[in-house]
């Protein structure tokens, strides 16, 4: 269906002008270049890496074990993006999860399904009140996000601007917004206020039911279940309701690397030039406008407009430098909290490990894993994040992904993929020292893991620890936050990443943002790539 | 009341759902689990397993084994090698389609025929002057389709046949675990994939031999509901849904012709008579006058009509072969759906319809009936291109 990588790439640069220039080829400036392109634009992208994807990447790590190094699963990936760029048919597959299994150390543990009978049932153990509450809540939450579509697809709306264009958009939104019965916005309004575990409480009574369920509340931000401003990110995981037969979550075949490779021959297909190991030094900027790029080996590059990939740090205060921006701009970006709080711990396994609480091989293994075992588990997990250290029994959360694709692992042989949380990268010896630590954080994921899964030491046969300071070192992203930035309320919308500047242009003419820095921020989504380049194809500058 | 069939005993084990449907008098999984999801999934990434065994079989086999098929078969299957499969279709003297299946040599005087409805009275009525002999092997053999692009790893692991050297619908006879079986690279998913053939006496034993060598490449046994998605995905047409066979029918409108359903290819017209020869010349001379074409169904025009309702788009998970009413463009019904399915691997809505044949070419815009919130609107869908699922590693 699809080529191998290579043929993607050109060694170098074919031209020494381009109309854009993208610079760092994940998934979204891969989106955007494929956007740009197919507008009829000559667009070149510059990675740095030998490899394409960025944080979405995809790398045999271990012979024979292809590893989803950094993201693992794929969270609303936006379905027009599939079908305008034909991804489907540039090799973007995704495989839906089939549970969420969170393993205890006393009983059978709680699996969800998406069978809903199924899952009452679990619940049921725990709660019979719970599982009845659970329909209800599912459906509150799927109505909730069903206004998020309307928010996600398209650029943030601007609520100070009083052009008519802005205004015109903001009512229309309001319109939409308008739709909801006012039971419904006052839930809204809790969501986006509360902490994860208050909102729950609202529900449920169960600690077994609301503890996996908090979690994805401070995923790749630094906060506990129990901070305010949490509870929005519950959203998240309804948010595939809003496309529909899509079921946009799941595993990418082949890796989430996959993904990006999509892209990337989408672009290649309309014509863009993709170029590995090209790392940018400077963004050049004359008399206040982005000119084009000088790359590391001393090659310079002129476009018509640069679009960053890369997270708004490293572009302004990196490749773009202080001198060539206003005082409050450079504030405002070196304000924006990164805080990298997760870590990841890739496993190469010679067999499947066995969980004490459920043993065998069965479907419970085929979705997520997660060690969450009370609410008070992960809120001490967080303290001792808080004071400079990583969590000693921190949160995992895991996936098999070799179970359901046989393609990134030998026969028989396996790939575990661990998310870690909290592993902050301002540890108390300075993040610069994470290197000697790194290890000790390996450890001590395993060894949480090896409480509920005895066997799985001696399944290791290779294994690589990401702290937060290799994210930054290795892939680029500061501080080691998966998100290019937090994904808190502050952060979010019009103020990604700075107040006025959540359009995905800046103050440099001729320099764009597109990556999830921007409206509207992380994930495996692929939406900052494409309205950025939407935006900039509607502006004059191209 | 359906019959168990050979492989019956391991499969009832593992159906943990119930869901049973009848093929042609036996009991078939329509999928082990509540949803076929898993199953269609191993069938696209790792490999799956299906009982295809109710399949109707039959063994001819003669000296005249040859000219006897030529004649009732639109292909001159003479021509086959030994060791060769063809896909075919046979035909009434009228020219219309009693059924399609399969043809293999197995060797130079024996053919096995395969079929999705009862034929061996129809094949024995044209047997008169041939030496050949007619044997319903149905019930005598089991048959497993193994497909998947993991289907030739898990048979290297179990079997001694060379399946490098395999190719796209061809077959060997080979030892698996112990047992003889023929293996043919065939099925009916588009993809990679074989059919393992087998004494009924010895089936468990090879159904044994597969699932174990599959253990380590994420083989899933697969029920209908998931072979049904990916043959909508691979384009192919089914006896009985997409279309009926003529000797079911109470009008000859019901009636296709193999050119009507896209089976022209398989037409071998320029040779010694054979079933429905005329009628086919006459037909391929004036023109038909329908054509079975593929269809992907408009998704935006399908979320718009569910955004009308304040909901998110839906479809049905399953493979769906209810008739739907097709339509020009804005305009008048042409023709009918017969059977269609969400592919979760294309990301397209997609259908298999029969249309008027000054509607057929690639790229016509038709309309389509879809039921929202109870109400029938329509939506744009484009005629393309089958198979919509065509890998590479198929023919590899």
């Amino acid at each position: 269906m699809h080529e191998s990588s290579e043929a993607l790439l050109s060694p170098r640069p074919k031209k020494s002008r381009y109309d854009a220039i993208v610079v760092g080829g994940g998934h979204n400036g891969l989106i955007a270049a494929a956007y740009l392109a197919r507008a009829g634009k000559q667009v070149l992208v510059l990675e740095r890496r030998h490899v394409l994807g960025g944080a979405a990447v995809s790398e045999e790590v271990f012979p024979g074990f292809t590893f989803s190094v950094c993201s693992y699963v794929v969270s609303l990936f936006r379905p027009h993006i599939i079908r305008e760029l034909e991804l489907a048919r540039h090799g973007f597959d995704l495989i839906p999860l089939e549970a969420s299994f969170l393993p205890l150390l006393d009983g059978e543990g709680l699996c969800r399904w998406s069978d809903p009978h199924r899952t009452r049932r679990e619940v049921s153990r725990f709660s019979p009140r719970d599982a009845e509450t659970l329909g209800e809540f599912s459906l509150a939450m799927s109505r909730l996000a069903r206004f998020s579509k309307s928010i996600i697809d398209r650029p943030a709306p601007d609520p100070t601007s009083l052009a008519p264009r802005e205004l015109l958009r903001n009512l229309r939104l309001a319109r939409e917004l308008g739709g909801m019965d006012a039971d419904l916005a006052y839930l809204n309004h809790k969501l986006m206020t509360m902490s994860a575990v208050d909102f729950l409480d609202l529900w449920f009574e169960s600690e077994t039911l609301k503890a996996p369920m908090s979690v994805s509340g401070i995923i790749g931000t630094f906060l506990g279940v129990r901070s305010p401003g949490s509870a929005y990110v519950l959203l998240h995981h309804y948010m595939g309701e809003i496309d529909g037969a899509f079921r946009s979550w799941g595993f990418s075949r082949g890796g989430t690397g996959q993904v990006s490779l999509a892209c990337a021959r989408a672009a290649r297909a309309h014509g863009a030039e993709i170029v590995c190991e090209a790392p940018v030094e400077k963004i050049r900027v004359e008399g206040g406008r982005a000119r084009g790029v000088v790359l590391v080996s001393g090659d310079e590059l002129e476009a018509k407009v640069v679009v960053s990939g890369v997270d708004p740090r490293r572009t302004f205060l990196g490749l773009v430098g202080e001198e060539h921006l206003d005082g409050e701009f450079a504030r405002d970006i070196r304000r924006y909290k990164y805080r990298g709080s997760s870590g990841k711990v890739n496993l190469a396994l010679d067999g499947l490990p066995e969980f004490t609480c459920r043993p065998g091989d069965g479907p419970h293994l085929r979705g997520d894993i997660a060690i969450a075992p009370s609410i008070d588990y992960l809120e001490r997990a967080y303290d001792e994040a808080k004071y400079g250290d990583f969590s000693s029994r921190p949160y995992l959360n895991v996936v098999i992904p070799s179970l359901v694709d046989p393609s990134v692992a030998p026969p028989g042989k396996h790939v575990m993929s661990i998310f870690v949380q909290y592993a902050p990268y301002e540890i108390k010896e300075g993040p610069a020292h994470w290197p000697e630590r790194r290890e000790a954080f390996g450890d001590a994921v395993v060894e949480t893991l090896a409480e509920y899964a005895p066997t799985l030491p001696d399944r290791i046969l290779h294994r690589q620890v990401l702290s937060p300071w290799d994210l930054e070192q290795e892939f680029g992203l500061t501080e080691g936050n998966i998100f290019h930035g937090e994904l808190s309320l502050e952060q979010l919308l019009f103020l990604r990443p700075a107040a006025g500047w959540a359009r995905y242009r800046t103050p440099l003419r001729g320099l764009w943002m597109c990556a999830s820095g921007t409206h509207p921020g992380g994930g495996i989504m692929g939406a900052p790539g494409e309205l950025a380049a939407k935006t900039l194809l509607e502006s004059r500058e191209l | 009341m359906p019959i168990p069939s050979p492989f019956h005993e391991r499969t009832a084990a593992l159906c943990t759902s119930m869901r049973w449907k009848d093929w042609a008098g036996y009991y078939a999984v329509c999928s082990f689990d509540t949803s076929h999801e898993r199953e269609y999934y191993a069938l696209r990434h790792a490999a799956g397993l299906i009982d295809v065994s109710p399949l109707f079989k039959y063994s001819v086999s003669g000296p005249d084994a040859g000219e006897f098929l030529a004649q009732v078969m639109v292909k001159d299957v003479r021509r086959l090698e030994v060791g060769q499969v063809t896909y075919l279709c046979w035909c009434d003297d009228a020219g219309k389609v009693m059924d399609d299946g399969t043809v293999t040599r197995l060797a130079q005087d024996r053919f096995r025929v395969t079929a999705a409805e009862p034929s061996r009275a129809w094949l024995e009525r044209y047997a008169r002057g041939y030496r050949v002999t007619i044997h319903d092997e149905s019930a005598e053999i089991g048959a497993l389709s193994l497909q998947g692009p993991m289907a030739r790893a898990v048979l290297a692991d179990c079997c001694d046949a060379d399946l490098d050297r395999l190719g796209f619908f061809r077959g060997t006879s080979a030892d698996l675990d112990g047992t003889g079986v023929w293996i043919s690279r065939t099925g009916y998913t588009g993809d990679l994939g074989y059919e393992v053939w087998v004494e009924a006496a010895r089936a468990t034993r090879v159904w044994d031999a597969l699932v174990a060598a599959g253990k380590a490449h994420a083989l899933e046994p697969a029920g209908l509901d998931a072979m049904d998605v990916t043959r909508i995905e691979a384009g192919f047409i089914m006896n009985g849904v997409d279309y009926f066979s003529a000797n079911h029918c109470m009008i000859d409108a019901q009636k296709s012709s193999p050119f009507e359903l896209g089976l022209g290819w398989t037409v071998d017209l320029d040779r010694e008579p054979f079933n429905g020869q005329a009628a086919l010349r006459a037909e391929k001379e004036r023109g038909s006058r329908r054509r079975l074409v593929g269809l992907v169904i408009d998704w935006d025009a399908l979320e718009a009509l569910y955004a009308e309702h304040g909901l998110p788009p839906e479809v049905c998970s399953q493979a769906w072969r209810s008739g739907v009413p097709v339509y020009a463009a804005g305009g008048r019904q042409v023709g009918k759906a017969t059977s269609g399915a969400w592919s979760p691997l294309l990301k397209e809505n997609l259908a298999l319809a029969d249309v008027e044949a000054s509607c057929a070419s690639l790229g016509t815009r038709l309309d389509f009936e879809v039921t929202v919130e109870y109400e029938r609107r329509r939506v744009p869908a484009l005629v393309t291109r089958r198979p919509f699922f065509n890998p590479e590693r198929k023919r590899r």
